[in-house]
Parts: structure tokens; sequence; C-alpha cells
């Protein structure tokens, strides 16, 4: 019997891969640093922007704000982000996004990193709330419920989800099964959870079956794209080589 | 007045951390604790971003940024490391699964409360993982100058600045002295051999108890 194609969840290119994210749309991103961020996608987001105009206004979820003018800081730099929900917008070559924050052309959302990923966590698990004791009697608890168990306060933090993830992988099968190389897993779990899409770029796309099921770290489940992207790019190698969207030879 | 340089102040609370210890050390001057664990004891390294058991910064040349430490730095593996993803890490952070976090310091106060994240509303606030840091690890020390840059005392009776967690600290390792946080007071417990009790008061904001002995603080050349 022949079997269906649905779940094969490969896409041509980074440009089909991001081809419908709506002007307004939440998108997660993956990546501490540069470690694990999807900078392909990122630039094919750019692109795309620079071509008809469209994403813009979009709300963007990662641990940083970008480095320096490629990736996540050249997507804001292209005045595409509304809104940032981060846990620390600072780096070494912070001032694409220092800028727009003083001038108030992009709004922040600071959240502690743990709470940050827990609330991910949260909104790909289905759960609504949580109580955690980081960042009890401090600003970024002000107006947050508290409750005590067993004699310590914790404040309520409510789940987030989003419409997109990009993540970046080492090896996806068709299937969207996923592993991740050294300290890049990073969000990428828990955003391809969290996201109503999940597109993913990784380094080889093997057929289903191509991943020893003992490997997998994000089952196909929670991946609804997959686009191969043989040789990424680091955000941290660009920047060392003072590199600028758009890339040379990209 | 004599002081421990930032190295020696960091071997100080390295010889507290025991064999087999679970152990984040905070970006900048706790990441030199790790120089200094004491021979025959092997502690285990967490980094928030997602590694457990990571060595030293690799040769210059030779960096694999996807292996990097919560400072963004180039880190090497240990044998016996692990990666993990964030909502793990912190699990282990706020789970009570590490003995200690070590983190630098703005302000202490005497009831524990610590301000190490923001000297103000100037400028672009950032967190990071800190206020998920002071929650959760078996003992939460501090390592810090006993004064600021321009002599004034870090460890008052309250903390000043934006907070960082409320009643965390158990222990402060400073240029001066060890002080332990117990039962919303400052105890003394170590301080530089020629430095008199009154001497340390009058750079501390806040009152010193010494309801026991009060040992001298020995540091080798670092």
């Amino acid at each position: 019997m022949e079997r269906g194609n649905a779940l094969d969840k490969t896409v041509t290119d980074v440009a089909a891969a991001v081809a419908d994210i709506p002007d307004g749309a939440s998108v997660m991103i993956g990546g501490f640093g540069g470690a694990g961020s999807p900078i392909e996608l990122i630039h094919a987001l750019i692109d795309r922007f620079r071509a008809t105009g469209h994403p813009a206004g979009l709300t963007v979820i990662n641990n940083n704000a970008g480095n320096g003018h490629v990736g996540l800081a050249a997507l804001i730099e292209a005045g595409m982000v509304r809104k940032l929900i981060c846990s620390f917008p600072r780096s070494a070559d912070p001032v694409v996004f220092t800028q727009a924050y003083q001038e108030g052309r992009i709004e922040l959302e600071l959240v502690p990193q743990g709470t940050l990923a827990e609330r991910i966590r949260a909104g790909g698990a289905g759960i609504p709330a949580f109580y955690t004791p980081s960042s009890f009697g401090t600003d970024l608890a002000a107006g947050k419920p508290v409750e005590l168990f067993e004699g310590r306060s914790y404040v309520r933090e409510r789940w987030l989800k989003a419409d997109f993830a990009l993540v970046k992988a080492e090896t996806a099968d068709t299937h969207g099964n996923l592993t991740y190389r050294a300290a890049s897993r990073n969000f990428g779990p828990l955003m391809c959870m969290a996201a109503a899409i999940a597109v993913v770029q990784a380094r080889r796309v093997l057929p289903a079956g191509g991943i020893d099921p003992e490997q997998v770290i994000t089952p196909g489940i929670f991946v609804q794209r997959v686009v191969e992207v043989a040789r990424p790019v680091q955000e941290e190698d660009l920047n060392r080589a003072r590199a600028t969207y758009p890339l040379e030879a990209e | 007045m004599d002081k421990l340089t930032d190295n020696q102040i960091a071997w100080r609370a390295a010889q507290d951390i025991a064999d087999g210890a679970y152990v984040n050390l905070g970006i900048g001057l706790p990441e030199k604790v790790a120089q200094y664990q004491p021979p025959g004891r092997e502690a285990v390294f967490h980094t928030e971003n997602g590694i457990l058991n990571f060595g030293e910064s690799p040769a210059s040349g030779a960096e694999d940024w996807d292996l990097i430490n919560a400072g963004k730095k180039a880190v090497t593996l240990k044998p016996g490391a692990s990666f993990f993803h964030h909502a793990d890490s912190f699990a282990m952070v706020r789970g009570g699964h590490l003995d200690v976090a070590i983190l630098g310091a703005y302000e202490v106060a005497q009831n524990g409360d610590l301000a190490n994240w923001s000297t103000g509303p100037k400028g672009v606030p950032a967190v990071g993982g800190a206020m998920d840091l002071v929650h959760g690890a078996k003992r939460v020390a501090v390592i810090t100058g006993h004064v600021t840059r321009d002599g004034r005392p870090k460890l008052l009776e309250r903390c000043t600045l934006p907070l960082t967690g409320v009643g965390c600290v158990t222990r402060v390792y400073t240029s001066l002295a060890v002080i332990d946080v117990a039962d919303g007071r400052f105890v003394l417990r170590e301080k530089l051999p020629a430095l008199s009790i009154d001497a340390l008061q009058a750079v501390t904001g806040a009152r010193l108890l010494t309801p026991g002995p009060v040992a001298d603080l020995i540091c080798p050349e670092l």
C-alpha cells in the first residue's frame, strides 16, 4: 500500500519556510547568543520584508536582543519588530536594539531567563500558569499574583505561546524529529512545542528512520516544517568578521 | 587598607566547595572560583545556557561557538559532561539540585537581600538568569569587594538598588572578610588578621555580630 506524504515536513528552501508569516505575528526565535541562532531563516524573513514590506509589526521572543548587524539584530534594524520579549537585551555589540529602545521604536518585556524558559515550556505543555520563586519581591514581579507554598512566596507567571518558531537543529528527519549540537539546544525544544508552526533549519535532513529514536531530542509532533541548511553561518563568526545583513554570496 | 585581590577572594570561596558539589558560578568575578578548586576535590560546574561539567576556555582559534557558557565565552567539556535545554537547566537551578550558586553583588543586605542586576532606571534593563539563580541552590554565596570603587559600603542594612532576590544570600566573601547571613543579621566569621573589627565595621553599612570566634582570613599570594 502506498503511504501518504503528509508526514514529509520538508520544504524546498528557507524562503518557502517563512513565506506565510504575517504582519503582527508572534515569532519565537531559538538561540542563546549565537549558539542556536537560525540566521538563515531570519535573513530569509528580512529578504521577504525588503521585497514585499511584509511581515512587519512582529512580536519576537528570544533570550537576547541580537548582536552586531546580523540575525535578530538585523531583523530589528530592518524595523520589523514591534515588541521583544527577552531576558538579556545586552551583547558585545547591542547598538541596534539599544537605539531602537531608547528612541521608543521597540517595546521590551523583560523576563527572568528561567521564567522565560518555563513560560515557553508551559505554553507548549498546555499549562496556562505556574508559580515560581524567581523575581518574588523584585520590580519584575510588580502586579503579579503571589501565593505561599510551604511557607515560601511564589509569583504566578503565565504561559507563552507563539504563531511561529524559528529554530536551528543539527539533524532532522523528514518527520521533524530533531537533534541539536552542543549548547545550541537551549530554547529549541521548548519553542518547537510552544509555536503553532515550528520552522526548523537543520544541517542535515535524513529520511524517516535516519535518526535513532533513542537519540531524538525533539519528537516530530512538535515540528511543522523542516528545511536543510547544510552549511549554516554562526552569529559569533559573522560578528568577528564584522559582517552585516545582507551577507555576501547569500 | 590591605585587602584581598579578586583571585584571593575567589580562592577563599573555592575552599568551601565540597568534593562532588554541583556549582553555578555567575558571570565575571565568580567565574574565577573554578580556577581554585582544592587538590583532591572535583566539582561539577553548571552553566544555565545548558551544560554540566564544562571546563576551561579552549586555545584561541579553537573555539566552538556552539559550546559557550552563560557569559557567551567559549568553553570545553570535561568527561561526564551533558547538554540540556533551558527548562531542564532552570529546573536544576530552582528545583534545589545545585549545591552552591556564587554570584557577584552591587549590594547585600543583612537580611540576605541581594541587588546585582540593575543600577537604576538608566539604560537598557537586562536580568538574564540572576533572579532564578538566587533561588533553589542549597547555598547562595556572594563574592565581592567589601566596598564600591569609590569606597562606599556594599554590605548594608537594606539594599537601595533594585532587588534580585529577597533573603537569598547565606554567605558573603569579600576583600576583607567572610560574613554569614543568619537570622537577618551579618555574622563575622573571618577577617584579615591586620584589620581590627572596629576598622572593618567602619566600612560596613550594617552591624557585624561576633557571637563566636573570628578566624584569621589568610590566603596564598594570587
